[in-house]
Formats: structure tokens, sequence, C-alpha cells
């Protein structure tokens, strides 16, 4: 039996960088779906359902302006990869657990080191090994990091504080995540005692499929003034971290997404796909399942703070050196599946959005309220995780991106489907080919590594200079991989 | 488009297999196939568990009483999926052997057995994060029964 995934749908090119689906072209489509992609992307987008689901987005109740995809779009379930939609939760607009993703706030962290590739390459092996035997990964695993259900419902309120507190970073680590690592409002009652049941031992836990710990070095800077203000420089190392809130998260997502479907008919609510099931933003239910998104959402804030204060330990061992000279410093946290009620002007007036980001990052602009001090002049930094034979980014938020309510990409975006990239990998060593290009790479997973090959991805490069090229958040510096670890 | 066929195993008379993966870009499809409602929703199950873990060669060694209930008999089949996967990952039992005691469009009674994770760790394939609602359907065609599934993984 043959599967046909061509998308053959109407796109109107607005300019070089932005296609639009219009509303005519579904019945029921509220708004325009608008794709972020150059010319050369548009084939590869037009060979899954990605489209599609940017149209079915358009259905969402109270959608503003238009249902948005970023350049890395691609194939999802409910939401595409790279989807953005905002809804006015003052007429009804809604929220739905599908245009969050089950891992909810499955994020990255980009860590500054002191360390030059040369001071790296000669014990590159023990770094990577060290990282490995010392962070949790793979299915189902497990951390070290044991607390009580009590606790555990303060971890939800407090995120990332939390486990400051018992030891696990430093108090200006806060300064630099994303919502301090803790959005307000989170409801722990709303989370379900299953939930809590899967999250309870994954605390310091990295996951597995595309979550990693890379050691990177920064191979090329486009703004030398805006780099210096987040503490790098060409030649400098770097460690990023790709993960989320784990089972708890999944969780919570199925509880709700679950619930949200039995109450579709309650709300008269119609959505062309079960998984964009939706509730408006102000109903019980909306908001029951946004304090429970918020919790999860602080459990991975959590998560990944834990996860950079044990890289931290490993490379001070593998270094002999202490915190102040190797000079780890976070440099940001961001998160790239949540939904967010944030303020946003349009036509003069304020609107209260509930801004879903579906493998989506928030990008502020120079002078945004909620950056640190620090980073007013140069906007929000953005990490952009590529796939572990090329590279990643670190980007900056513009005034431009007001258009996607403050909204740019979050990764390369998957280009092979896991299992055309088993086959493709089948015979060869991934491994092997990363080592020739001076590539360590670990992981637990058996077909991790052919699932995640490079060439499963889109070319992160291509990706970005979509974003730069139309406006929405701009190139500072690229990182290249030196080590990496996988689940 | 490729479809890659897994695995032949005994099955029904106008299928050869269990299931099979479909493609999809970011996450895993499979259709699965049976004879009736009870073949199907046994080898949905098969199929889920044959992408997280290396079935091959395992007798089982611990059962699960499920019991599930939901609207119709799509959303039940993603519910039977989503509480095997939570009994997997709370009693780290990877399952394989579904014996269905009840099942009609909206409920279903079954028992699962299978093996605990412990030293069949090295076995553990792909973590799937949760079963989704997107494309799930259940079809007939001719005396066969198909459902198509796509798990987050």
């Amino acid at each position: 039996m043959s599967e046909k995934t061509q998308w053959n749908g109407h796109l109107e090119k607005i300019d070089d960088y932005r296609w639009r689906i219009p509303k005519s072209y579904k019945t029921g489509m509220r708004v325009d779906g608008v794709i972020y992609a150059s010319e050369e992307m548009v084939k590869a987008i037009r060979s899954d359902k990605a489209a599609e689901q940017v149209a079915n987005v358009a259905f969402l109740p109270g959608i503003v302006k238009y249902s948005l995809a970023m350049p890395d779009i691609h194939w999802g379930y409910g939401f595409c990869i790279g989807g953005v939609a905002a809804t006015d939760i003052d007429t009804g607009g809604v929220i739905s657990p599908g245009g969050v993703g089950f891992d909810i706030n499955c994020g990255v962290r980009l860590v500054k080191t002191n360390l030059k590739e040369e001071d790296v390459r000669p014990k590159l092996k023990d770094l990577v090994y060290g990282l490995y035997n010392n962070v949790p990964a793979g299915v189902g695993s497990k951390g070290d990091i044991k607390i009580s259900p009590q606790e555990e419902r303060k971890l939800l309120v407090e995120g990332a504080a939390w486990v400051v507190k018992k030891g696990y970073g430093r108090q200006e680590d806060l300064d630099y995540t994303e919502e301090r690592g803790a959005i307000k409002g989170a409801d722990p009652d709303a989370v379900s005692d299953r939930a809590y049941e899967r999250g309870k031992n994954q605390s310091g836990t990295l996951g597995s499929g595309n979550h990693f710990m890379e050691v990177q070095v920064i191979d090329e800077v486009y703004d030398k003034e805006a780099a210096a203000v987040f503490g790098l420089a060409a030649g400098a190392v770097t460690l990023m971290i790709h993960s989320g809130s784990r089972g708890l998260g999944y969780q919570v997502c199925d509880d709700y997404a679950r619930g949200m479907i039995a109450t579709l008919s309650k709300f008269g609510i119609n959505v062309p796909d079960r998984q964009l099931a939706c509730a408006p933003v102000n109903s019980e239910e909306g908001k029951r399942y946004l304090g429970a998104m918020r919790c999860a959402a602080n459990y991975a804030w959590a998560n990944r703070q834990c996860l950079m204060h044990l890289a931290r330990g490993v490379f001070e061992k593998v270094f002999g050196m202490g915190p102040k000279d190797l000079g780890m410093d976070l440099i940001y946290d961001v998160a790239h599946n949540i939904a967010k009620i944030e303020k946003h002007s349009e036509g003069g007036k304020e609107r209260t959005l509930c801004v879903h980001r579906k493998g989506a990052t928030r990008a502020f602009p120079p002078g945004h309220p909620d950056l640190p001090p620090r980073y007013k002049k140069t906007g929000q930094p953005v990490i952009i995780p590529g796939d572990m034979g090329r590279n990643s980014y670190l980007l900056a938020g513009t005034e431009k991106a007001k258009e996607t309510f403050y909204s740019t990409c979050h990764g390369a975006g998957r280009l092979m489907s896991r299992s055309a990239a088993i086959k493709a990998g089948m015979g060869r060593s991934i491994k092997a080919e990363l080592e020739k290009k001076g590539i360590v790479v670990m992981s637990t997973g058996r077909e991790t590594l052919a699932e995640e090959m490079p060439e499963a991805y889109k070319d992160v490069n291509e990706v970005v200079n979509v974003v730069h090229n139309a406006g929405i958040s701009r190139k500072v510096a690229r990182m290249r991989p030196l080590g990496v670890i996988k689940g | 488009m490729w479809v890659w066929q897994v695995r032949v195993l005994r099955g029904s008379k106008f299928s050869n297999m269990r299931y099979e993966l479909i493609p999809h870009t970011a996450d895993i499809g499979i259709r699965a196939y049976g004879k009736d409602l009870r073949e199907l929703f046994t080898n949905a199950a098969y199929g889920m568990f044959d992408i997280i873990a290396d079935l091959d060669g395992l007798t089982p060694s611990v059962s699960q009483s499920i019991e599930v209930k939901a609207a119709n008999r799509e959303e039940l089949l993603a519910a039977w999926l989503a509480e095997l996967l939570y009994h997997f990952y709370t009693k780290q039992i990877i399952f394989f052997d579904f014996n269905i005691e009840k099942l009609d469009d909206t409920s279903l009674d079954a028992k699962a057995s299978g093996r605990h994770v412990g030293e069949n760790r090295n076995r553990l394939k792909t973590e799937i994060k949760a079963v989704t609602y997107h494309e799930l359907k259940i079809e007939e065609n001719r005396a066969e029964l198909s459902a198509t599934v796509i798990f987050d993984v």
C-alpha cells in the first residue's frame, strides 16, 4: 500500500521569503496561512502534509492575523512543527494542547566557556565519555535526583529556582533563563497523579530521540558587538543542551488533549484534526490546561538546569579547573514548545494573546521589558540547534519580528522520516563518519544515531538564512559540533 | 512513496502483516491490520512495542490488567495504546502478548503480558512519547480492518 503525502494546495508568493495559503483554500479557515521559506524550500515543504496543517490551524477560534509557519516547517501532529498561532483571549480565543505538543517546554540552553578548541581537542574523548557517563539518557532513563511528592509540587511552581536552591547551579543562571525558569500561574492541582508518577524519577535526565548535549566551537561571528555582550568570540567553546519536560509533560498533554476532544461540542468548536482539540483560554478547561502546562514548563526548566549543573561538574573534573576559570555562564535558555499569554499591540490597541509556539522560538526585540538588563541593547538571544554534523546558531531578536508575534525558527527541521533515515543508514557507521569529521559521538539508543544522521535534517544554514533575510531575527554567531551525546 | 514492510507473521486472510510502518517526517506512523477489532487492537499494540524494543525471542513473565473506555472505537484504540505506554513507563514492562477479554466500540478489558525492562534495557530502541490523534482512523476493507496511528517520538 503506498502513501501519498504530496501537498498540491494553492501557495501565493508574497515576497522572497513569505508564501500565503489564502483562507479561501479551505472552508473554515478564519485567517490566511503564511509560511516563511525560500523558493528552493517550497518543494520540500510540499512533499509532506505540513502546509495542510498550517491551513488546519487557521480554523482555531479567536486566531489573530494568520496561521504562521517558520522555515523549519515539517509535518507534525495537529500543528505543523515550526507553527505559530496567536489567539485573542478576550474574544473567545482558544488554547490547544496540540499547539504546544507532548514535550511541553522542549527547549535549548547555551552555555559559554573560557576554553578554546585547542584546549578541548586533546581531552575531547574524555569529555564526551564523562558527559555520557554522568548524564542519564535514553528511553525512560531515571535521574539521581530523588524528591518527595510534596517537593515535586514545589518544583512545578518554582521551576529552575527550586533546583538552584537545592544546589544545582547558581542564582544568576535564573537571570538568563526565559521566564527566569518559572512561569507564573502554574497549578500543581491541575497535574494528574499519572503525570506526577511519570515525572518523579526523571528530573535531571536528557531523554531520547533528538535530545542531546553538544560541545561546540564558535566558527563564525556575524555581529562581534552582540557576541561580546553574550560573552562569546570566534574560537570559543560552548555547550548546548536540548531537552524537555520528559514523561510529566507527555502525560499532561495526553490528559488534556483527550479531555478537550470530549468538550469540543460543548464549546461548539469545529476543527479538522482531533489533535487540534482546544478550549477557550478563559474557560475552566482552558485555565486548567494552562495551569498544568506551566507546571510541565517549569519542570523542563528545572530539568535543563540540572543537566547544565551535571555538565559543569564533568568539565571541572576533565579539565581540572574551578568554576571561575572555566567561566561556564549560561548565555540563555529558550522554550520552543509552549503557549504564552503575552501582550501585543495591533493597530494601536493592546491585545492579550495566547501565543502558541510549536517548534518555534520566542524572539523579543531590543528594549523589551522581559529581557535581562545586559541584553536590552542586543535583543533576546535565540538558540537554534542544527544537526550533529553541521552547524548550530545563536541569533538575536529584532523589532521586525512583530509580524510573527516575536517568534522565529527553532532548529533545522526534519527532512527524512526516522524509518527512512534508518534505512539510509544501513551498513554505515554514522559514528565513524562523524569521527572522520572530528566529531565524537556517544549514544544510548541503538538506532538513535541513524535516525538523527545529518542528512535526515534540512541544512540549518538555509533555515537561518531565511529568518535572517526576512528580518525576523538576525545572525550573531555560528557554532560547529566537537562532541555530542544523544539519548 | 516507499513502504517498509517490517515483519511477516501469522495474520489474517487478506494480509500477511500484523502492521507496517507508514511515512511520517518527524514521528512514526503505523498501519495495523486485523480480521476483527480484537486482532486489530492486538496488532496495533504489538506494533507500538516493536518500535520501542527488540521483541525477538522474549517470553512473558509479568502481566497487567488494562481497562479503558472512550467515546468511539478510534479513541478507544488511542486510549488502549496510551494506557499500555503509561504502564511501560511507570511499571517498566515491555509488553508483547495481549489477551483482550472484552471489547466493544467504547470499552476494553485486557491482560497485557511482557518482561520487565531490567535486564532487557539493551533491547530498547525508540522512545515513544505519546499516541497522537492526528490521522487516527480505523477502516474496513472487505473482511479486513486496518488502523492508522501516529506516535510522537
